[in-house]
């Protein structure tokens, strides 16, 4: 891939709100440039979205918990793990689901609005599934970073001198 | 009794640094914007903290050789081989100091005898005339002049070369013009340099900060090893500003007259800084360039928008600073950055701070936030646009 389009890539990714104008300032295209290029990588599935990362436990009303579940599956012949995954995946409480290498298959994040919620997702929901072996769950009891960026980094403060040679 | 003045005459005859008064302007008001800061937005990456913190928790609290942890120096001599070309033992070419700063210091001290000359060359870094002042030595300036891109012309050098010359202080990537000197450029002022037998005091702390070309020492020139001394460290390439590390690198006989001054004046720099500084060099090269690129995609931005409000600047090719001129207001360098810090609460440095062939040009310092970029940049030109 070109070095613009990785320069690009991690604009985007660090801030998804980044104008195209100034990214073209940046990386030294014109506007129209970088409207192509990011179609291109629309297109191409390189971006797939866009979205906010919402520290939740800011919000006063929300009320939510995220539990990690380490699946233990039997794998199909012909299709592996991508099948059970695939199955997995389409709940819509499943956050997130990666293929481990280790003491378990599956690692799937699971968001609800209560710990009975995902208990009950847990029970009625993956463990009956026919390939799942075992589950453990273990419910977050705090983020502190996300996606690469920490959350309540309360003193980001610049510490720097006002003028300085 | 007659009162009697304590003060060195040398000391006491010694301008304030203009930047000083500008400090004491903008720390005054809140909610100023500031781009007259001269270090990394950067804090120092993890892993060196990390490091750090490590040698503190082993015990690692005494002092070190007097010219540094053996090491370290081990690991400076390869960073500088490997990256620049240069060659020098780690036995007696390597000297680790605190910050650049004390380098310049005492390679003015080792070098100089009363009344011999330094070339200064101008818009610099305001350290360089008063520490050969205080070396007992004088500096005499030269300017380099934007039309040339503020790069020095060998005929400058070589009208202002006297019996009493004994070296020339250069800083490429520069710090205020951010001008970086290609090997072309350095190989015709290497030329003046042996023709006239002068030592050269080569301060590279940005050298890393080279974003069109690959920096190019000239201490890696055909026969200028000999009569170089490399000043360079950690502050900037590294966002180490405040553990205050750098270190000089050249022919044995100076070093080992640098550390003489050194051992006695300062011991040894900064042991838990020196540990840090070795985690830098050694696994520092991803945060380096991620942080290159960021100051690079920053340079990029502020060029164009001050081009763009009429105040006209040349792509600087390093460092993190660029020196627009305002020569189109009809200011003065002064004016325009106190009416500016007054009007629209935007920190600038005056380019005459840095020397007379500064004024009419203003240093911004990019290395802050796009966020804080932006807006200064819509208040620069609000600014600049009464004046047209
Ligand atoms: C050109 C130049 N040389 C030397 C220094 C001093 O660096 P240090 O922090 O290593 O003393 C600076 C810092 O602003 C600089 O800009």
């Amino acid at each position: 891939m070109e070095q613009k389009e990785l320069e690009l890539l991690k604009l985007l990714e660090r801030n998804g709100r980044l104008e195209t104008e100034k990214i073209a300032q940046m990386i030294e295209l014109s506007t129209e440039e970088v409207v192509a290029m990011i179609e291109k990588l629309e297109a191409e599935h390189a971006i797939i979205g866009y979205s906010t990362l919402v520290n939740w436990s800011n919000v006063l009303e929300y009320e939510g918990v995220t539990a990690m579940i380490d699946v233990k599956v039997t794998p199909v012949r012909g299709v592996g793990f991508d099948k059970i995954a695939s199955r997995i995946y389409r709940f819509p409480e499943v956050k997130a689901v990666y293929l481990m290498s280790g003491a378990y298959d599956l690692s799937i994040s699971v968001e609800g609005k209560t710990m009975m919620e995902i208990s009950r997702f847990v029970s009625d929901k993956l463990s009956t599934l026919d390939t799942v072996i075992s589950t453990t769950t273990h419910f977050v009891l705090k983020k502190y970073k996300h996606d690469g960026i920490i959350f309540d980094d309360d003193d980001d403060t610049d510490k720097r001198i006002m003028v300085s040679p | 009794m007659m009162e009697r003045g304590f003060l060195a005459k040398s000391v006491e005859q010694l301008k304030p640094s203009g930047i000083r008064r500008f400090f004491d302007l903008a720390s005054k008001m809140e909610n100023v914007i500031s781009l007259g800061v001269g270090e990394p937005d950067f804090v120092t990456p993890w892993n060196v903290i990390e490091a750090s913190y490590h040698s503190l928790e082993q015990g690692y609290t005494a002092y070190t050789a007097n010219a540094g942890l053996l090491e370290l120096r081990q690991q400076i001599s390869k960073y500088l081989n490997v990256n620049y070309k240069m060659d020098y033992n780690p036995e007696n070419q390597v000297i680790v100091t605190v910050g650049a700063s004390q380098a310049i210091d005492i390679t003015l001290r080792a070098i100089l005898n009363p009344g011999e000359e330094v070339i200064v060359v101008e818009p610099c870094f305001v350290s360089y005339a008063p520490a050969v002042t205080l070396a007992g030595g004088v500096p005499v300036t030269v300017s380099a002049e934007a039309d040339n891109e503020f790069k020095i012309r060998p005929e400058q050098i070589q009208e202002v070369i006297t019996d009493k010359t004994k070296a020339i202080i250069l800083c490429s990537p520069n710090n205020p013009t951010g001008t970086v000197l290609l090997k072309e450029d350095l190989e015709e002022i290497a030329a003046v340099i042996k023709e006239n037998n002068l030592l050269l005091l080569s301060d590279e702390i940005y050298a890393e900060l080279s974003y069109d070309d690959n920096f190019v020492s000239p201490a890696s020139l055909e026969g200028m090893s000999e009569r170089t001394i490399v000043i360079s460290g950690f502050s900037k390439a590294f966002a180490m500003t405040g553990w205050r590390l750098g270190y000089a690198c050249g022919p044995e006989d100076i070093i080992a007259a640098m550390t003489k001054i050194h051992q006695y004046t300062i011991m040894c720099a900064p042991t838990m800084a020196q540990h840090g500084a070795l985690e830098a060099l050694q696994n520092g090269e991803d945060s380096v360039r991620e942080m290159k690129t960021s100051y690079r995609q920053r340079r990029n931005f502020v060029v164009k928008a001050l081009n763009d409000m009429g105040l006209s600047c040349h792509l600087p090719g390093g460092a993190f600073y660029v020196f627009p001129s305002i020569q189109a207001t009809g200011l003065s360098s002064e004016q325009f950055a106190e009416s500016l810090l007054q009007e629209e609460k935007v920190a600038v440095v005056p380019g005459n701070v840095f020397g007379e062939s500064g004024e009419g040009y203003i240093r911004c310092s990019y290395a802050t936030s796009l966020k804080q970029l932006d807006e200064s940049m819509k208040r620069i030109s609000r600014f600049v646009h009464k004046f047209s």
